[in-house]
């Protein structure tokens, strides 16, 4: 064994005994050999992981000093703002962590996407992470409704009435998740419960993540496969210290936002108490749900609206299918990397019109762009892969680091 | 036919086996189903929230063209008291055209009075028009704002994603001014 301490007798004894360091050695120590060649990229699997510790310890806190009822949610998230002691700075790291969270894991995903981390062999990996995905948008929305502002109670009554689109039985379920006739104290006591547990079910969840990843190790930019030693480096210490640096950058733009613009990825209509009789006249999503919203509001039926909003997640566990190019990487890619970005761009676009009301061009734009994100990856997809030419792929990952760092070392020396 | 007898009576074990896997399993399962079943049925709404079923609302202070929102069962009902303009203008549509095909005269018990439940048919939202300065969509009813479906002065959706018309509650007049919801 050659993790560090092990010549400790304490370290010994346990070892012994429960194979604890050797398991900690080969899942983010000295003998996991992770590619060499992985760019910054790659710091955000750490990052989420980061970002899920530090919801998990905020919210346990702000649960010691919140109270899910309908009648005094409201104030006693007030309550925290002014009376509880630092209550104001742990409410808004866990408000803006939310935000920060689903930042690095839009990255992480848009990463995969790009590097062709979807394809064989891990397929299983790549749905594994969506599901994550999927938690965090329930958990999300539920935190979101327990402030118990206009927004919470609206967001609240819309997407719970997304169910109501099920033909039959949509209403009995719909009255079944608000224990009531309307949304009232009930779904936001069931909500307070499900958003406390949903968060241990994630951590549950990314364990099988990395147990999935370490099966098959890291994907890496060059999109091609470990050949042997000389084509990897230890994870510990070069990848933990490049994940610390990262979690350094991160924590400061992080901090930005806590302590000089806390309230900017809210809405002002959330400080206003909920009120069953008054919807706002323009609400939103967070913007991290904003380009969903988009497709929802893009097919004028109601049931339609729902089924796209669905398949827009849905077709993403496809891809691993719908890829059909044997080159992983965009990078050797020509066509398809074009078609990437014209991708990225048309779900920011999903996310402006997602934050502007359903009214003028905003509805012809949001259905084009719409249309465009399936065509992407039901049609493009599979085309570009059939019919594209990729470029010569490096030999192995040792190769293709050592020409780009031969690269760098002649053009600078050609500068002096 | 020591064979046979020995051949036929190992069949039966393993069909008898078979069954008895298959039964102890289904017990099993159904069991474990009907122990969830409470767990599930927690959800829905309780004892005392299915107690506030009725509200009793007094319309004689409602002039005409007023409107008054009441709340029954947690949710906003719309009583309108129309103009005769605003009745004309319910009849005067072809009802076969419309998404939800209903006739004015089937959404009222009396004419004047349009009592319905305030919540838009698309996702929940309570759409505008009660007070004289909301806007009121391009059929002079209620406008959604949340994703734009409008209501003509008889409730019914006329444009936008919702798919039925505004509800009518259960409802009857107890006195000429006084109606009970539910």
């Amino acid at each position: 064994m050659s993790s560090p301490g092990s010549g400790n007798r304490i370290v010994q004894w346990i070892e012994y005994r429960l194979p604890i360091f050797s398991w900690l050695d080969h899942s983010v120590g000295s003998g996991y050999p992770a590619p060499k060649n992985l760019n910054y990229l790659w710091n955000m699997g750490s990052l989420a992981g980061a970002a899920l510790v530090i919801q998990i310890v905020t919210g346990i806190v702000l649960a010691m000093h919140y109270v899910p009822h309908g009648d005094m949610a409201f104030d006693s998230v007030e309550h925290i703002m002014r009376d509880v002691n630092y209550g104001w700075l742990i409410r808004y790291i866990h408000a803006n962590g939310a935000s920060m969270f689903f930042l690095v894991v839009y990255i992480h995903v848009f990463r995969g996407l790009y590097y062709g981390s979807y394809k064989y062999p891990r397929e299983l990996l790549w749905w594994i992470g969506l599901a994550i995905m999927l938690l965090m948008m329930a958990t999300a929305f539920m935190g979101y409704v327990l402030p118990w502002g206009q927004m919470s109670f609206w967001a609240a009554t819309v997407i719970t009435n997304l169910f109501s689109a099920i033909p039959l039985i949509g209403d009995p379920i719909v009255t079944w998740l608000w224990g009531g006739f309307a949304v009232d104290s009930p779904t936001l006591q069931r909500f307070f419960s499900l958003h406390y547990l949903l968060p241990f079910v994630i951590a549950g969840v990314v364990i099988v993540h990395i147990w999935a990843l370490h099966t098959h190790g890291s994907n890496n930019p060059a999109g091609i496969d470990v050949k042997g030693p000389q084509d990897t480096i230890p994870f510990n210490p070069y990848y933990t210290v490049k994940d610390l640096l990262g979690l350094g950058v991160f924590l400061i733009v992080f901090a930005y936002w806590v302590f000089y613009n806390p309230n900017y990825l809210g809405h002002p209509d959330n400080y206003i108490p909920a009120n069953p009789l008054q919807t706002p006249p323009h609400i939103v999503p967070e913007w991290y749900l904003l380009p969903y919203y988009a497709i929802l509001r893009a097919i004028p039926d109601k049931l339609g609206g729902v089924v796209a909003m669905g398949a827009a997640i849905g077709v993403l566990f496809l891809i691993p299918w719908l890829d059909t190019s044997r080159v992983r990487s965009a990078t050797f890619r020509p066509i398809y990397r074009q078609f990437y970005w014209i991708l990225i761009a048309d779900i920011l676009v999903l996310g402006w019109v997602g934050a502007n009301p359903p009214e003028g061009h905003f509805i012809l734009i949001g259905q084009l762009a719409t249309a465009y994100y399936f065509l992407h990856f039901i049609v493009i997809m599979p085309f570009v892969g059939w019919f594209e030419t990729p470029r010569q792929l490096p030999d192995s990952i040792a190769t293709s680091v050592l020409d780009k760092g031969g690269g760098v070392d002649s053009a600078k020396e050609g500068a002096q | 036919m020591s064979t046979t007898t020995s051949d036929g009576g190992h069949g039966d074990d393993a069909s008898r086996r078979d069954f008895l896997y298959i039964a102890t399993g289904a017990f099993g399962g159904v069991g474990t189903a009907l122990a969830a079943w409470p767990l599930v049925d927690q959800m829905n709404p309780s004892s005392d929230v299915l107690a506030l079923a009725s509200t009793e609302v007094d319309l004689s202070t409602l002039e005409e063209g007023q409107a008054v929102t009441v709340v029954w069962r947690g949710k906003p009902v719309f009583i309108r008291h129309r103009t005769a303009a605003e009745i004309e203008a319910a009849r005067n549509v072809d009802v076969g055209g419309l998404r939800d095909p209903q006739a004015d005269e089937d959404r009222v018990r009396q004419d004047k009075w349009l009592v319905m439940v305030g919540v838009c048919t698309h996702l929940g939202c309570v759409p505008l028009g009660q007070k004289a300065t909301d806007p009121q969509g391009e059929f002079g009813g209620w406008f959604c704002p949340c994703h734009g479906s409008h209501y003509d002065t008889s409730g019914r959706i006329r444009k936008g994603p919702a798919p039925e018309n505004l509800a009518v509650p259960p409802y009857e007049f107890l006195s000429d001014t006084t109606i009970k919801i539910g």
